[in-house]
């Protein structure tokens, strides 16, 4: 058993130090309020770095730069756009349903907020340890699209009605993979709570480290959950909702000013906490990647790895072009559904073969071969002619 | 394989990502207004008077002959023609023009005042600069902002400005062989005839 | 605790009386929904986690958004302007009061006299997985056979009619 160090545990440590100095009537209030003001302080401020670090991703992989004049080389733009949302005027449609648009931000806010309630960001700092705890994040990530069909409803405009509808279908379409994505996790483990599942992680042999992704059902897991993660969040390339709102409207069209902020925000955590779940399911949580790394606080590494991932959305958003919404439902029902049975059923085998060489081989076939199959099978069989042109003469 | 075209989009961006750290080619941005990208040899904005030398009133090659204010097509060219001479590039005692006001709103930049001129005298700039802050007063140039020098014009325009200058070199040449064909020819009947009062030189050595 | 027990009780309250006498049908079915929050928040006070998480996942994230869109794509764009309280109102309240003196007696009379608390099991996730697995197996596989009909009846009705080659 690794000895907790004082660096590692300083959060846990100075809590408890704290919470030595107040009444022990008014403790349990004191300790949650303590253990809940950090994660409402440091997930805005990741949030705002994330901005500013997708802007200038984006602007280098585009051959430009990112915005460089706020601060030093750009990296106080937040706080200009956080001056700009706030000062601009809030305008409501007079047709508009008033109390629901107000709401829709609220509920999209506080939903993405609770969902941090689960996600252990280091050792022993967890702010909830629930016996289900992967249930409660699929539970209140749920509650997200009932906030974004809210926001399209109330903004009583055709177009963001059309884009919060297409934003719920495909939100809705793509929670079965992701939950069913977990779910071989969840087998593996043996528990929903999330801190059992890091903790079965964060043993080594020799250096190596036990990742569920090191896994070929883990890997596939990961891959598919990032997947429907990604099209959780609304990002590119799943971005139609949003997307088009640079065209035509998004269900947030009619927002201006803090809520139109919220909805960001909100995006984005719901895109932290997602990808904080793909860590604390697959990646391991705090644990380092290898033995002789584990002197580095647990919170580092968890953070660390919440950046890696979040530099891979956004090279993710640089790369490829957006999909149309027939593509992306076909893609989550004809070939992220299956894949996420057959993994479910290859995490199965796995677990009653015996450890070898044996076991990788038959696991990987039995995933890869399907892919191959399915996917060949999915594609669009265009006979491309000769393009011919009929001029006006 | 299946995902390759997604693996290899990846890896052109990452190595887009990258290189714009270390080469110019994938980082295109010219920083405006601490940079300034090169200025295009062929463009061109608005005209501008040529003088030789450093004097703006004593090397400018206009001798006011009002053409290029005659062809102008939107009529933004207003000439004075002054009352004395004062000598031009080859010697020639020339007219000047006392005013050269250009509207450069009105002013479409369609080059036609160029063509036009015999003297090659007004040339088109390419400064794109020009902002005021008055619609009226601000955007009427008169001679002293209209008037640059050749230099300049060899920076904004180098291949044009060396052939106007080798024309120019050539133009006078011939004077100076004719002026000189025609000196030795009077000085060859002057040995012929008998000899009469000498004559006052001619004052004809201010060739550049 | 009681103080916890009076709030989710009175947002469950709230909510669904708020359902009943809301005259636009989208604000009916959110106010629904935050009674069902409601009775989530109950079942987790009464230490059913699985159950708690369970009906906001179900309820709130399906069933809520299910009946939003019918709602919505069967009316009209136009608020209701039917009148928020029928016009038998008072017959209505008698079979009301009626119905809540009989529910009354039937629960006050099955209390017991003296307060039993029985020792609450502690079921965990796992216990409900063994459960479904081995006791509830056919229940289970039935259920999944109700929701496979009906999966395939949805996909029957939405998929586009082939065009008759001419």
């Amino acid at each position: 058993m690794i000895v907790p160090d004082t660096v590692d545990q300083i959060f846990v440590l100075s809590k408890h130090w704290l919470l030595g100095y107040v009444p022990t009537a008014l403790q349990p209030i004191v300790s949650a309020i303590l253990s809940v003001a950090p994660v409402l302080v440091v997930f805005p401020l990741l949030f705002a770095i994330t901005t500013v670090l997708e802007r200038k991703g984006l602007g280098r992989i585009q051959n430009r730069y990112g915005p460089n004049r706020v601060g030093p080389y750009g990296f106080s733009q937040p706080i200009a756009d956080g001056i700009k949302s706030l000062t601009k005027e809030d305008i409501v449609p007079r047709s508009a349903d008033q109390v629901v648009h107000l709401l829709a931000p609220l509920l999209l806010v506080m939903a993405a907020f609770l969902a941090y309630a689960v996600l252990p960001i280091g050792r022993n700092m967890v702010l909830t340890n629930l016996n289900a705890g992967v249930l409660f994040f699929f539970a209140v990530g749920s509650m997200v699209e009932l906030a974004v069909f809210m926001a399209g409803w109330s903004s009583r405009s055709k177009y963001s009605l059309l884009g919060a509808m297409r934003a719920v279908a495909q939100m809705i379409s793509y929670e079965v993979p992701l939950v069913l994505a977990s779910i071989v996790v969840i087998m593996a483990s043996g528990s929903l709570s999330t801190v059992a599942i890091v903790n079965l992680q964060a043993s080594y042999t020799s250096i190596w480290p036990h990742w569920f992704i090191f896994t070929p059902w883990g890997f596939t897991g990961f891959v598919l959950f990032m997947i429907a993660a990604t099209a959780e969040s609304n990002r590119s390339p799943f971005d139609l909702p949003e997307g088009e709102s640079e065209i035509i409207a998004g269900y947030y069209i009619e927002y201006s000013g803090f809520k139109f902020a919220l909805f960001f925000l909100g995006e984005y955590l719901g895109m932290f906490a997602t990808s904080g779940l793909a860590i604390t399911l697959f990646l391991g949580g705090w644990a380092a990647p290898f033995s002789f790394l584990t002197w580095i606080p647990s919170y580092i590494w968890f953070f660390a790895k919440l950046l890696a991932l979040i530099c891979v959305f956004i090279w993710i958003r640089g790369t490829l072009p957006r999909l149309r919404m027939d593509q992306l439902m076909g893609l989550a029902w004809k070939f992220m559904l299956p894949m996420t049975l057959l993994n479910i059923f290859t995490a199965g085998v796995w677990h009653f073969m015996p450890s070898g060489f044996t076991r990788w081989l038959v696991c990987t076939s039995l995933l890869i071969v399907p892919c191959l199959l399915l996917s060949r099978g999915l594609k669009q069989r265009k006979k491309l002619q000769i393009r011919t042109y009929r001029f006006a003469e | 394989m299946l995902g390759a075209g997604i693996l290899k989009g990846l890896a052109e961006t990452a190595r887009n990502f990258l290189g714009s750290y270390v080469s110019k080619d994938r980082l295109t941005t010219v920083q405006f207004p601490e940079e300034r990208a090169p200025r295009i040899e062929a463009s061109r904005n608005f005209p501008f008077l040529v003088y030789d030398g450093t004097d703006p009133q004593e090397g400018l090659r206009c001798v006011s002959c009002f053409i290029c204010e005659k062809e102008c097509p939107p009529k933004c060219i207003f000439i004075e023609k002054s009352t004395d001479k004062k000598p031009d590039a080859t010697g020639k005692p020339q007219f000047y023009p006392a005013r050269f006001n250009i509207d450069v709103s009105v002013c479409m930049s369609c080059q036609i005042c160029v063509e036009v001129c015999p003297f090659d005298a007004i040339k088109m700039d390419n400064a794109f600069e020009l902002s005021a802050t008055d619609r009226f007063d601000a955007l009427l140039w008169n001679k002293q902002q209209l008037a640059k020098s050749n230099n300049y014009y060899h920076e904004i325009h180098p291949t044009e400005a060396a052939a106007v200058d080798a024309e120019l070199a050539a133009a006078r040449a011939k004077t100076a062989a004719a002026a000189a064909a025609s000196a030795a020819a009077a000085a060859a009947k002057k040995l012929a005839a008998p000899p009469i009062p000498p004559t006052p030189p001619t004052n004809g050595d201010d060739i550049l | 605790m009681t103080l916890f027990f009076l709030i989710a009780a009175a947002l469950t309250i709230v909510g669904t009386a708020a359902a009943m006498s809301l005259r636009n049908p989208i604000h009916c079915i959110l106010s629904l929904t935050l009674g069902l929050v409601g009775l989530a928040v109950l079942y987790l006070q009464l230490g059913a986690q699985f159950v708690g998480f369970t009906q906001v996942l179900v309820y709130v994230g399906a069933v809520a958004i299910l009946a939003v869109f019918a709602i919505m794509m069967t009316r009209s764009a136009g608020s209701p302007q039917q009148p928020a309280f029928s016009r038998s109102w008072l017959s209505g309240s008698a079979v009301a009061v009626v119905v809540f003196a009989v529910l009354a007696w039937a629960i006050s009379s099955a209390l017991p006299s003296t307060k039993i608390v029985p020792p609450q099991p502690a079921v965990s996730v796992n216990q409900i997985g063994d459960a479904l697995m081995h006791k509830f197996a056919l229940p289970l596989e039935i259920i999944g056979l109700l929701l496979t009909a009906a999966l395939i009846g949805a996909v029957i009705v939405a998929m586009p009619e082939r065009r008759e080659t001419p």
